[in-house]
């Protein structure tokens, strides 16, 4: 196992079309915050941001999470080097 | 087995050539093109722009069709997906299949469409008279995956 240090446990995270646009940016480099182990971790991280984050990510909100770029669900683990990806219900074909 | 996303149009014929070329066992290829209508929900669409999540497309729909051989007796596939600014009538999406007999490539191109549409990480937005809008996931979308199940 690889020790936790705080300088290097960091994510890097994605968003994509309209939470793209709502959040005003396409990503970010996480430093992994102290509790945040899993995606539901994050995605309530990231709701306490308050604004259109906790508007576009609140429960019961379509929102689609990856992690590695695997479709992932709440209980999904986080760490250090994962990429994370947020995005609404996919409209392709 | 052939995924490509790419803002290039491409042309159905030379896709099926090449999807049969050099295997006389192919018996059937099955096809579906889908195309930008001017109509959706009522408004007028001038122009769409296609967002992906580059590296996971491709990984995705190489999962999809590895999910259709496990159904289906099937030679070759290719899939081609357009992103970036789309006008009505445009082509977006090439999916075709090869294989011995009619029955499976009919099928697996039907899966592979419906998988497509609710797990291919790809997004709409609209240009209206009323302005640009991102485009929802449809509920029959998920109805037509879910009858493979």
């Amino acid at each position: 196992m690889k020790p936790t240090d705080p300088q290097t446990a960091i994510v890097q995270i994605l968003y994509f079309a309209r939470l793209r646009e709502a959040f005003g940016r396409a990503d970010e480099a996480l430093v992994l915050p102290e509790g945040v182990g899993d995606v539901g971790s994050l995605r309530r991280f990231l709701i306490g941001r308050g604004g259109a984050w906790a508007l576009e990510l609140a429960e019961g909100r379509a929102v689609r999470i990856a992690v590695n770029q695997d479709m992932a669900d709440a209980a999904t683990p986080v760490a250090a080097g994962d990429e994370v990806a947020f995005f609404p219900p996919v409209t392709g074909g | 087995m052939t995924v490509r996303v790419q803002t290039e149009d491409f042309d159905l014929a030379d896709e099926v050539a090449a999807l049969r070329r050099g295997n006389p066992k192919v018996g059937a290829v099955a096809c579906f093109v889908g195309v930008v209508r001017d109509l959706n929900e009522g408004d007028a669409v001038a122009q769409m722009t296609l967002e992906q999540y580059p590296g996971m497309t491709e990984k995705s729909i190489e999962k999809i069709i590895d999910e259709a051989r496990g159904r289906w007796e099937i030679y070759d596939v290719i899939v081609i997906h357009r992103v970036g600014t789309l006008a009505p009538t445009d082509q977006i999406v090439l999916v075709a299949v090869s294989s011995a007999h009619r029955g499976e490539a009919f099928q697996a191109c039907e899966f592979l469409m419906d998988y497509l549409k609710t797990r291919a990480p790809f997004w709409k937005k609209e240009e209206t008279p009323g302005g640009s809008r991102w485009v929802d996931a449809r509920a029959a979308d998920d109805q037509a995956a879910a009858r493979w199940r």
